[in-house]
């Protein structure tokens, strides 16, 4: 069973067929070529496929392809606009990745969560990425990495980038 | 993973959606947030042949008071639950349990509707709802017929909701008085479902007697299930400790969990009398704050 759906991809509009049945994810990395959004569980528990659905994050592998027509998506690929995100470059000062396969997703959850909360505890940053599993940094420099950037977004000093190698 | 295929249909009226469901008959699922929905089909525990999606039918998402109710429309989310003033003010049960409800890109999307009528005793709104004496509206091209909770869940994954109804809203009587209430649920980790979890609504008057409560338990029965002989022990009386106390033990042995990587029986059983007493008191607390 096939259908079209048009969606606006990082702020360009794309028409595409697919299977009713076909995830959100496998339209965004197969159908539109966006391989940022990766698949690590596929059941909806590490948030690897975490991309903004007309603003707010989701997890790409457990929703249709279908349930986006008409909708904005954004995902990592657009993030960087003039030079990396504040959200990328507090990653990248961090130490926020170490292999990379979760900072996708990590990321584009932590736009919505600076979105609604611009200037978080690091306890609201723990629950606000709780569905987003990291094997590699133990979570802490990632913790950082969205300190720093809520920081920048506010306008204010950058916290030192000590990383802290655990 | 991927679903088997299905024909899919988004109306924009529940009349036309009520249509497809005569049509479909039990053959059609109704996707909402799809969160427990969807992760089946991938995994081909369930394959419908039709899937209705509500989500452009105006008017099943809302958050208010009126003439005495609470009123939450089916399709709210649970991030909408859980940034709402009103709930954050007054029914601060529900922000204890949003926070444990899976994780917030879930939330984005699972709705309370959903979380009810999927019928599983492991979800939390459920015993939630049982706490709060909810009344389910249930609508069809016939009407809407008004449920209450107590005669809403019929067995594993089987509600009162039929092949052609929809549920469009819950509603809850505002409580009025010394009123507190609170859930907390046992988890491993974030995402998890319950070992057990415990939903607690409580009244008192100036006198510290027991004019209302509701306790509901999560994933420790088959069906959602409300602990009436530990309510029984506290209605009408004076609470104390002690009483608190049997009504725990009462909790803890007329539910009946199954053992799993969870915990074995008895190990829940006693988590439930904990949780019945915490939650009790985190309830009183409230009550007089």
């Amino acid at each position: 069973m096939k259908k079209q759906i048009t969606v606006t991809v990082n702020g360009e509009q794309h028409t595409v067929e697919v299977e009713t049945r076909t995830l959100l994810v496998h339209t965004i990395r197969e159908q539109l070529r966006l391989t940022g959004t990766h698949i690590g569980c596929d059941t909806s528990s590490c948030g690897a496929c975490t991309v903004l659905l007309d603003g707010k994050s989701i997890k790409s592998c457990t929703v249709l392809s279908i349930q986006a027509d008409g909708k904005e998506i954004s995902t990592v690929e657009g993030l960087a606009k003039d030079g990396l995100h504040p959200l990328q470059e507090g990653f990248k000062e961090n130490h926020g990745l170490h292999c990379g396969f979760c900072t996708p997703g990590m990321l584009m959850r932590a736009v919505e969560l600076l979105e609604k909360n611009p200037n978080p505890t690091e306890e609201e940053i723990r629950w606000g990425i709780s569905g987003n599993l990291c094997r590699c940094t133990g979570y802490n420099n990632i913790v950082k990495a969205i300190q720093y950037a809520g920081a920048k977004m506010r306008g204010e000093e950058t916290p030192s980038t000590e990383p802290e190698f655990v | 993973m991927i679903p088997a295929p299905f024909d899919y249909a988004a109306p924009a009226t529940l009349a036309e959606a009520f249509s497809l469901l005569e049509q479909h008959g039990d053959e059609a699922k109704i996707l909402a947030g799809g969160h427990s929905l969807i992760p089946m089909m991938k995994l081909r525990f369930a394959s419908p042949e039709f899937l209705v999606d509500i989500n452009n039918i105006p008017g099943l998402s809302h958050i208010k008071e009126e003439n005495g109710y609470l009123k939450i429309g089916a399709l709210t989310r649970e991030t909408e639950l859980d940034e709402s003033e009103v709930i954050r003010s007054k029914y601060p049960i529900f922000t204890d349990a949003s926070k444990l409800i899976a994780d917030p890109q879930v939330r984005n999307m699972g709705t309370v509707g959903g979380n009810i009528a999927h019928g599983d005793a492991a979800n939390d709104h459920p015993a939630v709802m049982l706490a709060l004496r909810a009344e389910v509206d249930i609508s069809s091209s016939e009407g809407t017929r008004s449920v209450p909770i107590d005669e809403f869940f019929y067995g594993f994954y089987m509600t009162a909701v039929q092949p052609h109804e929809i549920l469009t809203e819950i509603r809850i009587p505002i409580p009025n008085g010394k009123t507190g209430n609170a859930y907390h649920k046992l988890e491993r980790k974030v995402g998890d479902y319950a070992t057990a979890g415990v939903a607690v609504q409580i009244t008192i008057d100036d006198a510290g007697v027991c004019t209302y409560i509701g306790i509901g338990l999560t994933n420790v029965n088959p069906v959602p299930l409300r602990a009436v002989r530990s309510e029984e022990v506290l209605l009408g009386q004076k609470v104390t400790d002690e009483l608190i106390k049997e009504a725990a033990k009462y909790a803890s042995e007329d539910c009946n969990p199954s053992e799993d990587l969870r915990g074995d029986e008895a190990y829940k059983r006693s988590m439930v009398n904990v949780l019945v007493k915490r939650i009790i008191h985190k309830a009183l607390e409230r009550a007089h704050a």
